[in-house]
């Protein structure tokens, strides 16, 4: 019983600790992306890495996840008599909640585990510490790019997804079950206001900045972590972890934001 | 050689949570010298070369090195230092997206404003130096182990800096590329005039290339002097080391029963 209580005890000391050194990480970037040298190339790499090599899967969950919702919908809908709202039903799902979680959940499978293995094998192969001997900040040089990418790709992503899905709708709505072209998207038209693109964009945003700062800060701080003197199997631990919180974080952060701004 | 200190330690104590690693370690490293710092595994030396690259603060003590005071220094004053400090890794520590010619300009990319052409020239020079030139777009994964030490040697001295660190450079690489890197280290010295700090523990290389030496045990500094001093102390452990003496493990019978059988208690 005891042990129970002091391990539930160092668990929750362990994650105020990471929260704590993760929102630090986060406010000595946005301090040192102000002062030069100005990482342009980096920053473009990185952009390139998170967004254009996520496109292909960001498209086919997309159109999957469009075609589903069409089906659905439609299969619901029929029971009503209301299939002239499915466009609305579709794109009001999709932009107000679908697309930015689908998105920031694709770019954590993709990306984030990704960068969380990258900046830790850098980590347990003394990298970050050469740089640091060559008086570069690896907060700044490492970190920064990526975390700037993800804040920018994610709302793109989550544009092109909202784009396909909304398509992919289209295609299961209109084509298939032969909804009318103008109901659905006149409805959708109709429906969708400015708030709702507002919330989306806001989600993605912060998906975008979560998601890369967690990956980020828990590869970065892998020596700190208690995986730290593992090894390889230190790295599988802590992406896998990486994984897990990075998503949780954006199912809560759906909710928190979309209470609070509903 | 000259007699003044580039590097000095006092009362250097360096603990890892309630272990202490190093105790009260003090010595200087004079300007223009090779200081050879060994022990055997566990004495500290890796400690001691990340305390005074600043990787790691100390719990007490003060190391000045080219006037600043490393354990007190701001950011800023710590990376000023590193800008005339080069270090080589153990393992090289090379970046591995990107190719060896890119990893020996990163430095000069960061830190200088100098046009390509004189950033292409001073790295086929440094290339040059450590026999890589024919190997300069390959990337890290396609370098052998010596070959990554060397590439890692090339990137430390591309900012001609006035200190240069070397972690373990024979460990790991075959006698005749040990003795060529023992080589190059003396000649960086002697051509380039850097106070050098190799961190070793391979006999050979350490009177090969070293001015002085520092030994260091249980995390203690044992004895301070040239390889002359070193050969002839009489202290029991410098002894032991050189002769390469198996630890006595003096095992007391029920402290030993005790460990075993700890957790079924």
């Amino acid at each position: 019983m005891i042990r129970t209580i002091n391990n539930l005890g160092n668990y929750v000391l362990t994650s105020i600790e990471e929260i704590g050194r993760t929102f630090n990480l986060l406010l000595i970037i946005a301090w040192k992306i102000l002062l030069p040298p100005y990482q342009i190339f980096p920053i473009i790499k990185q952009i390139y890495f998170i967004g254009a090599r996520s496109l292909t899967v960001i498209i086919i969950s997309g159109v999957t996840i469009g075609m589903v919702l069409g089906l659905q919908f439609y299969n619901t809908l029929e029971r009503f008599g209301s299939v002239g709202v499915l466009g609305s039903a579709v794109a009001l799902s999709i932009i107000r909640e679908l697309g930015p979680v689908m998105t920031a959940l694709m770019v954590v499978g993709r990306a984030g585990s990704s960068i969380c293995a990258e900046l830790g094998i850098m980590r347990i192969s003394e990298q970050v510490d050469a740089l640091e001997c060559m008086a570069i900040s690896p907060d700044k040089y490492l970190v920064a790019p990526k975390l700037i990418a993800g804040i920018l790709c994610v709302p793109l992503l989550n544009f092109v997804f909202n784009v396909v899905a909304i398509g992919g709708g289209y295609l299961v709505g209109v084509v298939l079950f032969g909804v009318a072209e103008g109901s659905y998207v006149n409805g959708m038209i109709d429906s969708v206001v400015w708030a709702d693109v507002r919330l989306g964009l806001v989600k993605s945003l912060i998906f975008g900045m979560l998601i890369t700062l967690i990956c980020c800060a828990k590869g970065f701080y892998l020596h700190l972590s208690k995986y730290g003197s593992q090894g390889a199997e230190g790295v599988s631990r802590v992406t896998t972890d990486a994984v897990v919180i990075s998503s949780i974080s954006v199912l809560f952060f759906d909710f928190l934001i979309g209470a609070l701004m509903s | 050689m000259e007699n003044t200190s580039a590097i000095s330690i006092s009362n250097l104590d360096v603990d890892y949570g309630s272990r202490r690693i190093l105790s009260n370690i003090s010595f200087d490293i004079r300007q223009g010298e090779i200081m050879v710092i060994m022990g055997g595994s566990g004495s500290g030396k890796s400690t001691l070369l990340r305390t005074m690259l600043g990787l790691k603060k100390p719990s007490a003590g003060h190391i000045n090195m080219l006037g600043t005071d490393i354990c007190h220094a701001s950011q800023k004053e710590l990376y000023k230092l590193r800008e005339k400090m080069g270090v080589a890794f153990q393992g090289g520590a090379l970046f591995t997206s990107m190719s060896v010619t890119e990893n020996i300009q990163l430095p000069l990319r960061e830190h200088t404003k100098l046009d390509e052409n004189t950033i292409q020239i001073m790295t086929r020079i440094k290339l040059d130096m450590v026999n890589l030139l024919p190997y300069e777009n390959l990337m890290p994964s396609e370098l052998s182990g010596g070959m990554k030490k060397r590439a890692a040697l090339a990137r430390a001295i591309i900012m001609d800096p006035k200190l240069l660190f070397f972690d373990e450079p024979s460990a790991g690489l075959d006698p005749i590329t040990s003795a060529e890197l023992d080589n190059l280290i003396v000649m960086l010295k002697e051509t380039m005039r850097m106070t050098i700090v190799v961190v070793t523990h391979e006999l050979e290389s350490v009177f090969a290339i070293a001015d002085r030496i520092a030994i260091l045990g249980d995390g203690e500094l044992i004895q301070v002097g040239t390889p002359e001093e070193i050969k002839s102390s009489t202290d029991e452990r410098v002894i032991n080391l050189l002769n390469r003496t198996p630890r006595e493990n003096i095992v007391d019978g029920d402290v030993h029963l005790q460990r075993l059988t700890r957790d079924n208690q």
